[in-house]
């Protein structure tokens, strides 16, 4: 009986433990069935709202493959329920089809520039004069709203850059003033340039070296064709040339860019032909080395020490192997005149030439040398750019000083 | 001994070669140089064909006839072919006969790259600079900002008289020049020193080049 009393105790124990677990497991059940509904209920909540008034408009004042996507923040971006992480902006060329992400804009940002590729077989390209509609996604913590599809919008070019009206009114004025001196100086009227030391100096180094019966070495430096110092050298090049041709002096170039040579030995035989002995062209003194600097340096070190020319000009563009010519040039006891716009090279030939033409000197110096009318109406024409220059200058210096902001507005360039 | 010791070793030896220059030209100088001038242009003509002919020229033409065999249509990449024509111009400087229409080619860089570089110049190196020296002459507050701006705009100022061609530099005039220059060549001077040590980088990578790849000194 006892015993069986006991069975009877130990049955309802485990009863009332299955019978306890079974609650339990239910409450649990219940509370995660619960949770799931608030959380849905409140992921749900937590939607950021959609923007809203999404426009898409041609990117302005670009070449045709661009377009700009602007739209009304969200309500939730910065206020609400502030929780916009960044927008999403997705583009379709039809208002039901598939939309591809084409980018991301942080939150608080209202415009985005869907910019794409010219070339056509670009993964990216973006064909003009074809429509295009965008959406844009508020996104959330892993949840996006999104907002109504945008009219159609297609890319196109522009032919005015308005973001550039200053470099036109520049390029206007500038050219206006050269125009008007290259007139005076073709009726006649003696237009002044000051005296340049490294130019005057130029005939009496090709003297020297004449006298000397030694070659004059010219070097165009590393700059290709199409660089404003380079073609600044050419037209000093003509110059020295002629009288080169005229006293029957050699002229050695050797140059590190295969075009330069081309246009250097076109504008040699020229200066020969204008000098009236074009016999005495040798082309083989104008001859390609290398493109590479060091190597290039190396070569013209070598015929410098090889030939000892009486006077080497260095004119046009130099970068680090200007110190290491000039140095080489000044061992072997020549005259040497150098003259760059780099300015960074400018303090090394200052230092180890004794003529040097400084920035736009160089520019100068062929007006200098040729006294052609339109060289010296240019010259002129520059010197009254630059005095327009200082005189915005002092402008708008005072501008800055008492806060005008449109003065300071003038000056400003898209780019 | 393996191909990169062997490579290290003339590397090193053609260094020396061309340190030997600081002494005196020698012949281990002249096969130094012009070792290094024949292989560096050898190198830029394989670098031009792969860089700029292939990928320029050809793969162009090749995309514009791809396009006209498949869809029939005259591609903007034909334009190419113009290029193509120029460099067949310049080529025929080889031939005396016909040398002269090299001068086309030549004119059309220099003069489309003269033009291009006008507008581009005036911008960067005209109105941007003048733009970056608009500056307030008094800051309030700020002595050293104060001080600065009118170092700037004064400089500038007397700088661009200097670079005046067409009026003699007398008087006040001159004076200012007098000022342009001061300025020019303490800038100079500056420029030297920075650049020189920018120099002094390149003579330690070469010892550096010695000294720990050839011969193990160092590190």
């Amino acid at each position: 009986m006892k015993n069986k009393g006991f069975l009877n105790i130990a049955l309802l124990s485990v009863l009332f433990a299955m019978f306890s677990l079974l609650l339990l497991d239910m409450d649990l059940s219940l509370a995660q069935e619960g949770g799931e509904v608030i959380a849905s209920e409140d992921t749900t909540f937590q939607l950021p709202a959609p923007p809203t008034n999404v426009k898409a408009f041609d990117t302005p004042d670009d070449n045709g493959h661009s377009i700009t996507v602007s739209w009304t923040l969200s309500a939730d971006d910065g206020a609400g329920r502030n929780n916009v992480i960044s927008y999403e902006i997705v583009r379709s060329d039809s208002p039901d089809g598939e939309f591809e992400v084409r980018g991301l804009a942080p939150a608080g940002e209202n415009t985005f520039e869907d910019k794409g590729a010219k070339e056509k077989q670009d993964a990216n390209y973006l064909p003009p004069h074809k429509d295009f509609y965008y959406k844009v996604r508020a996104r959330g913590d892993g949840f996006f709203s999104v907002s109504e599809v945008s009219p159609p919008a297609h890319a196109f070019g522009q032919w005015y850059h308005t973001g550039k009206t200053p470099v036109v009114v520049a390029v206007l004025l500038f050219s206006t003033f050269c125009l008007v001196f290259i007139t005076v100086a073709r009726k006649g009227k003696k237009l002044y340039v000051r005296p340049l030391a490294g130019i005057e100096a130029v005939d009496d180094a090709i003297g020297r070296a004449t006298e000397m019966g030694k070659p004059i070495l010219y070097i165009l430096g590393l700059g290709s064709a199409d660089m404003i110092a380079t073609i600044a050298s050419f037209t000093i090049l003509s110059r020295v040339a002629k009288k080169v041709a005229e006293y029957q002096t050699p002229i050695l170039i050797p140059c590190c860019d295969p075009i330069v040579m081309a246009v250097a030995q076109e504008t040699v035989r020229a200066a020969y032909l204008e000098a009236g002995r074009p016999d005495q062209y040798k082309e083989e003194n104008i001859y390609y080395l290398t493109s590479m600097q060091f190597a290039y340096v190396a070569g013209v070190n070598g015929i410098m020490l090889r030939e000892k020319p009486a006077t080497n000009f260095y004119l046009g563009k130099f970068y680090a192997e200007s110190l290491l010519l000039a140095e080489t040039g000044s061992l072997a006891g020549s005259i040497q005149i150098s003259g760059t716009d780099e300015i960074a090279q400018i303090p090394f030939f200052v230092a180890a030439t004794d003529y040097t033409l400084i920035g736009e000197e160089l520019y100068a110096a062929s007006a200098y040398l040729g006294r052609e009318p339109i060289l010296l109406g240019t010259l002129k024409g520059q010197d009254w750019g630059k005095a327009v220059v200082m005189i915005a200058l002092i402008l708008g210096a005072l501008a800055a000083t008492f806060n005008f902001q449109f003065f300071l507005n003038l000056f400003s360039i898209q780019l | 001994m393996s191909g990169e010791v062997i490579g290290v070793w003339i590397g090193a030896i053609l260094t020396l070669g061309i340190f030997s220059f600081l002494y005196k030209d020698n012949p281990f100088y002249k096969f130094s140089e012009a070792l290094f001038v024949g292989v560096s242009a050898g190198y830029w003509f394989v670098v031009t064909f792969w860089q700029y002919f292939l990928p320029k020229l050809i793969d162009n033409l090749v995309l514009a006839y791809t396009v006209l065999t498949v869809e029939g249509k005259i591609d903007y990449h034909w334009v190419y072919l113009l290029g193509g024509g120029l460099g067949v111009l310049m080529l025929l400087r080889l031939l005396p006969n016909v040398g002269w229409l090299s001068r086309w080619s030549l004119a059309f860089i220099v003069g489309t790259t003269a033009g291009l570089q006008f507008t581009r110049y005036l911008e960067s190196n005209g109105i941007i600079q003048v733009k970056g020296t608009i500056l307030p002459l008094i800051v309030g507050g700020n002595l050293n900002t104060t001080i600065g701006n009118i170092i700037i705009v004064v400089g500038t100022f007397c700088g661009l008289i200097y670079f005046f061609f067409s009026k003699e530099h007398k008087g006040a005039f001159g004076g200012a020049a007098r000022v342009g220059v001061w300025f020019l060549m303490i800038t100079f001077g500056a420029l030297f020193g920075y650049t020189v040590m920018s120099r002094m980088s390149l003579l330690i990578g070469r010892l550096d080049y010695l000294f720990s790849n050839w011969l193990g000194l160092i590190g």
